[in-house]
């Protein structure tokens, strides 16, 4: 139930923001290749997640973690894996 | 002077073909060409933000203008107002100078829209964020928002232009400096065809702070908004802040004529000139503006008396409307009073680095329809300001040749002559 309720925000995010379909963020959409995303909306991206993840990640999401979100895959499992590692 | 003929006998001729307004009177050269003509005041008071306390709480904001309906929401999502607007004011030109861009070699199309300030609003915004929850959570999209020349780089993206591109800056002269370089790259060949002008949106809490400082602002006429902005009255008390985008496509003429385009009017002189004198207010005799007229008439070997309409300045800000009257009338001597002169801020508001733009609009109609827009809210005449200004009815004349003239803060001047087409 938690992991489906992160990747539902997770994909809200990316809806708002890269002003693209729902039906199109699959877990292995890329930001850059298929979401229509540029370096400018990545770093927008990535502060939107840390904005809405920080119950879940109690803190920053440095910029070599942040190079690693290429994917929506990418990122749902980052926040998981904070989670888990709680 | 050998330099100056020895150009224009090789330049070219440049010519406006196609306008594009998004004002407070109107969006769409017909709609706010129509509101002036008739009279009609674009200012209410202040509703994008709660101006409850502070001296001046009157604008001239653009009504009905949803950017959605022009770009796609992530353009509107990216970028500030100013540059919005401008995008929007190129459409229309681009629609008005029924120009097909698929049909032309767009390396050589440029765009030189400045503005007098740039994203006033994204500056606010970002730094109330970047004082609240520090740098890290500052928009990568701040600086390209704000920066006053993004919005001829966002039009060049929008069309596929690839011709010269760079904003222009010089706060309330912005629009006639922008078209002025323009129009000389032109002359030179270095482009066939140029989208020129201004756009701001700076109506917003931090700049209504920094210009009701300086005193700058009109302040008597809260209750009244529509009559707050009175150029060349005795009773005006300062400018009213206004928000749009004027864009217009100058062609050479060997351009626009291929084309079979509708050419509104010749643009034949531009000059430039500095007061170099006090970093706002005018200066008292003149002067600044007197060279310009100098050169202009210099350059195009017109006849002073030949001239028969000049678009003010007319801020309705008690010095600009009585020095930019002196000049005049030291310049033009008797023939000053044969002159009509009218500003249509009274209507719009001073739309700062846009209003060049606007007025260099209002004077290829006025040539192209022989009517001319009056100045409204006109009711008590000042001694010091004692030229036809049209007030408040407009009124017809063949037009062969116009002027529009603008000052900056940091006295920059810039003056532009239109000429009816002949071929």
């Amino acid at each position: 139930m938690t992991s489906n309720n992160i990747e539902a925000r997770v994909r809200k995010i990316i809806v708002d923001q890269l002003d693209v379909n729902e039906e199109q963020v699959t877990p292995e959409a890329s930001f850059l290749d298929d979401l229509g995303a540029d370096s400018l909306d990545t770093v927008e991206l990535v502060m939107a997640f840390e904005d809405e993840f920080k119950d879940e990640i109690r803190g920053e999401i440095s910029e070599s973690e942040a190079e690693k979100m290429r994917t929506v895959k990418d990122v749902i499992d980052f926040i998981n894996k904070k989670l888990a590692s709680e | 002077m050998a330099t100056v003929l020895e150009i224009s006998r090789t330049s070219k001729r440049v010519v406006v073909t196609g306008i594009g307004l998004v004002t407070p009177i109107g969006i769409g050269v017909s709609e706010s060409w129509e509101n002036l003509l008739a009279g009609k005041s674009g200012i209410t008071g202040v509703t994008s933000f709660d101006a409850t306390g502070y001296p001046c709480r009157v604008a001239g904001e653009v009504k009905n203008f949803n950017p959605a309906e022009w770009v796609s929401s992530k353009v509107v999502r990216r970028n500030d107002s100013y540059a919005l607007y401008a995008i929007v004011a190129t459409k229309l030109a681009v629609a008005d100078a029924n120009i097909n861009l698929d049909e032309i070699d767009r390396s050589r199309i440029g765009v030189i829209v400045g503005s007098g300030i740039g994203g006033m609003s994204t500056i606010s915004e970002q730094s109330k964020i970047f004082h609240e929850k520090g740098h890290r959570y500052i928009s990568p999209f701040m600086i390209p928002a704000l920066i006053a020349n993004i919005a001829s780089g966002i039009i060049a993206i929008e069309f596929g232009l690839k011709g010269p591109n760079f904003g222009v800056l010089s706060a309330c002269a912005t629009g006639t400096h922008a078209m002025g370089e323009a129009f000389n790259l032109l002359e030179l060949g270095k482009a066939d065809a140029i989208f020129a002008g201004g756009s701001e949106a700076a109506v917003t809490p931090l700049s209504f702070a920094g210009f009701c400082s300086m005193r700058a602002m009109s302040t008597s006429y809260n209750d009244t908004p529509e009559t707050a902005s009175r150029p060349f009255d005795a009773t005006r008390d300062g400018f009213v802040m206004g928000n749009g985008s004027g864009v217009l496509l100058l062609e050479t003429l060997e351009h626009a004529l291929a084309r079979k385009a509708k050419i509104y009017c010749e643009i034949i002189g531009y000059s430039a000139s500095c007061d170099a004198y006090h970093i706002t207010s005018p200066d008292p005799t003149g002067g600044g503006l007197i060279q310009c007229y100098e050169e202009l008439f210099a350059e195009t070997g017109v006849n002073p008396t030949e001239v028969q309409y000049i678009n003010a300045h007319g801020t309705s800000t008690p010095y600009n409307d009585k020095f930019e009257t002196l000049a005049i009338k030291k310049f033009f001597g008797a023939h000053a009073d044969k002159l009509l002169v009218s500003s249509i801020k009274g209507a719009t508001g001073h739309l700062l680095g846009a209003t060049g733009a606007v007025e260099a609009a209002v004077c290829a109609k006025t040539i192209e329809t022989g009517k001319i827009v009056p100045t409204i809210n006109y009711s008590i005449p000042d001694p010091e300001c004692d030229l036809n200004y049209v007030p408040n009815k407009s009124t017809t004349a063949d037009i062969q040749y116009a002027i529009s003239q603008n000052m900056g803060f940091g006295g920059q001047n810039a003056t532009m002559m239109f000429k009816k087409f002949s071929s």
